[in-house]
């Protein structure tokens, strides 16, 4: 952990220009409200209960096939942490090395930034239309809107990001878009934009909507003029790019098109492909509980002279957009992130409430840790509240990032600037006068413990409590037995004495 | 100009200016030696047991697999798969000095074109590189013998590769890829890890196989090496 007592505030702290229309509209201000209609959301409460199980069985199932996972992790973090120190050095030896595989690298401080940068480029491409692999660092600079107001069409094409730009919705989870559509959302949305094709046909099976989405894309793909795809990692020796797919979509978008555009954050880097291989034991495991994905492809500049196939542009854009400000804060333990999703696919928050209610690009414990630092905490300043502390996420942290740890410090932030509601601001202070004051605070929780012991001891828990309404409105409160902790150790201690 | 400004900005986060010239030495020599971190036990086994277990991953994740004992029987292999599959006898095969060997002739119905794929083929035969026997995974490198399209395009693909050419761990494969395929210090443009066919599991999270990549993936796996057979 970094710990810094000089924090200065950066611009992590300012709305970083992503805001604004589009699918990526930040309405993380609102997460009470949103969480509270995604509750009553019967279509998404349906996909949450039949998902919720699946990722942490499989991923137990990879940890358990490994023995040395535990250590793996351990390295992982050591591999990155020992990148984030030295971050401008190995950032300028990949710019070199992408220039001398014949690639160019663009560095881009903010979302504007990067683009104005993909849009020079396709423009200089003359493109018309673009596809693109999933991406979310493409969310979090919301391409594809920028795209589209400038005459390019982007066509996502990744199954989970295609059905999610027919029905024009952000992605609900950072690794499965989709993770919030049922089946017959699928069939409906297919059957309304693929309006050409009989409309008698029959989805049988899922295979069936896949195939169609395959043969739509196939078109796409051969006629696309740029391809858009992230970056799992960029290695520094060697100056390439990775990505990670099962569908094989990122493979076709990256090397079909004459122009391939790599969009990555500045923290994707990592020094070699050894290091880049340490990572990638944890990556799938973490995400799918898988021990390889389908598709790991390392894509080091322009397409070489002997070359039969291969785009003959090969750019990086290299995005900041707050993660710098992050450097060297209590939060840069956050830019270890692989983005495996493990966090969300254990967090109960998330499994209750789903991706859209937190309102950006990156839902889940680690959004809730990255969003205030990317977009500001005066937006965000409820996702590190959204979190029981239950410590899970941390705990399934490939890069063992203290996630709890760094909300809690989020919540520190709101408290000194003042942003928390009056109401509960007061409390908090209530609260504190009476914990320095030992004696009387015994004594009040004393009588508060024997009072709730006393009216709830018959049914053993509160369907309704003054001042807890919040609380109670979606659950029981247990009833305290109507002693203390305090009271109950002091005894065991005497008897322990005697 | 914006790589000035990052570079700034991270460089105050780490309370230091531009790395002293000896930290950035010794940064280079740890690129260049590229030292590798903990590799799993399950990649250290003698020769026969990492074929059985490369052989094993790469069908538990839907691929099929063919031993034969020596090259000159690829192409019966490869017209006794297509013929099992109902597939037709066309093929887009790599350009690799070992495939054109292959005794062809001795299958007259087998139609083979060389180079990249393109929109109608139909079933590829890539020359694989490497096996990686911890995950079951091909190394596939493309270039001017391996063209990358033949790895995307087709809905069958079918990779040949020698059994001595398997390893344990990536780190072994990646070895072998930089003493034999970095011209002028490069990487190949494009290298891939395969392991089994494609899918995706973005409907309902339900394991579908054949998104946009091949859904066929079969490796006739060539026993080249004694130790190997088991």
């Amino acid at each position: 952990m970094v710990e810094s007592g000089g924090y200065v505030p950066g611009p992590a702290d300012r709305l970083a220009g992503t805001a604004g229309e589009g699918r990526m509209r930040v309405t993380s201000p609102d997460f009470k409200s949103n969480a509270a209609q995604a509750m009553r959301d019967g279509g998404l409460q349906k996909a949450l209960a039949r998902t919720r199980p699946q990722f942490p069985a499989r991923r137990a199932g990879a940890v358990a096939a490994l023995p040395e996972f535990e250590a793996l992790r351990e390295e992982g973090r050591r591999i990155k942490d020992h990148t984030l120190a030295h971050l401008d050095f190995y950032l300028e030896t990949f710019a070199d090395r992408v220039q001398l595989a014949g690639g160019r690298v663009h560095w881009c401080a903010d979302a504007a930034g990067a683009r104005a940068a993909v849009l020079a480029i396709c423009r200089e491409a003359g493109a018309r239309t673009v596809t693109k692999g999933k991406s979310m660092a493409s969310e979090e600079i919301a391409l594809n809107e920028h795209l589209a107001a400038n005459g390019i069409e982007p066509v996502e094409t990744d199954l989970g990001e295609y059905i999610l730009q027919l029905r024009h919705e952000p992605p609900s989870h950072i690794i499965a878009p989709a993770f919030h559509l049922n089946r017959e959302d699928w069939e409906e949305s297919f059957r309304h934009a693929h309006s050409d094709l009989p409309a008698d046909r029959v989805f049988a099976e899922r295979r069936d909507i896949m195939a169609e989405a395959r043969s739509r894309l196939r078109a796409r793909f051969l006629a696309a003029d740029v391809g858009i795809t992230g970056a799992n990692f960029l290695i520094a020796e060697t100056g390439s790019s990775v990505i990670v797919t099962n569908e094989g979509n990122g493979d076709l978008t990256q090397t079909l098109p004459r122009v391939h555009i790599v969009l990555a954050g500045i923290e994707k880097i990592v020094p070699t492909i050894e290091d880049a291989t340490a990572l990638l034991r944890l990556l799938a495991r973490s995400a799918t509980g898988q021990e390889a994905s389908v598709y790991t492809t390392f894509s080091t500049g322009a397409r070489r002279t002997a070359d039969p196939d291969g785009p003959a542009e090969y750019h990086v854009v290299l995005i900041d957009n707050g993660r710098s400000a992050m450097v060297g804060t209590p939060f840069q333990d956050m830019l270890r992130c692989i983005r495996c999703a493990a966090c969300l696919n254990h967090c109960p928050v998330y499994a209750t409430v789903g991706g859209h209610s937190y309102g950006w690009v990156y839902p889940g414990p680690m959004g809730s840790v990255l969003t205030p630092a990317l977009i500001g905490i005066e937006q965000a300043r409820h996702l590190p509240n959204a979190s029981t502390f239950c410590g899970k996420c941390e705990s399934v942290c490939p890069m063992k990032i203290p996630l709890p740890n760094m909300m809690r410090h989020w919540r520190e932030r709101e408290f000194e600037r003042h942003l928390s509601p009056v109401a509960q601001r007061r409390n908090l202070a209530l609260w504190a006068w009476l914990a320095r004051r030992p004696a009387l605070y015994r004594a009040a929780t004393r009588a508060a413990m024997a009072a709730l012991g006393l009216f709830g001891r018959r049914r053993g828990r509160f369907r309704r409590l003054p001042l807890a309404g919040g609380w109670t409105e979606g659950r029981d409160l247990p009833a305290p037995e109507g002693e203390t902790f305090f009271a109950r150790y002091a005894r065991a201690q005497r008897r322990g004495a005697a | 100009m914006s790589r000035e400004a990052i570079l700034g900005a991270i460089r105050r986060g780490l309370r230091r200016s531009a790395l002293p010239e000896d930290e950035a030495m010794a940064l280079r020599a740890r690129l260049d030696a590229h030292p590798r971190h903990l590799i799993p036990a399950r990649t250290r086994q003698p020769r026969a047991a990492l074929v059985a277990q490369f052989i094993e991953r790469l069908e538990r994740e839907f691929a099929t697999c063919r031993r034969v004992p020596e090259l000159a029987l690829v192409p019966a292999a490869v017209a006794d798969y297509l013929a099992s599959q109902n597939l037709p006898p066309v093929l887009v095969m790599a350009p690799h000095p070992v495939l054109r060997a292959l005794p062809w002739s001795g299958h007259p119905m087998l139609q083979l074109h060389e180079g990249a794929a393109a929109a109608g083929d139909v079933v590829s035969l890539q020359h694989g590189f490497a096996g990686i026997a911890e995950t079951g995974t091909l190394m596939l490198p493309g270039g001017a013998a391996r063209p990358t399209t033949l790895n995307l395009l087709c809905e069958t693909e079918i990779v040949v590769l020698a059994a001595s050419r398997i390893v344990g761990p990536y780190e072994e494969a990646w070895d072998l890829l930089r003493a034999e395929e970095t011209a002028g210090g490069l990487l190949p443009r494009n290298v891939m890890l395969v392991t089994g066919p494609s899918r995706s599991a973005d409907i309902e999270s339900v394991l579908e196989l054949g998104a946009h990549g091949p859904r066929r993936l079969h490796v006739v796996l060539v026993d080249d090496e004694p130790a190997a057979r088991g």
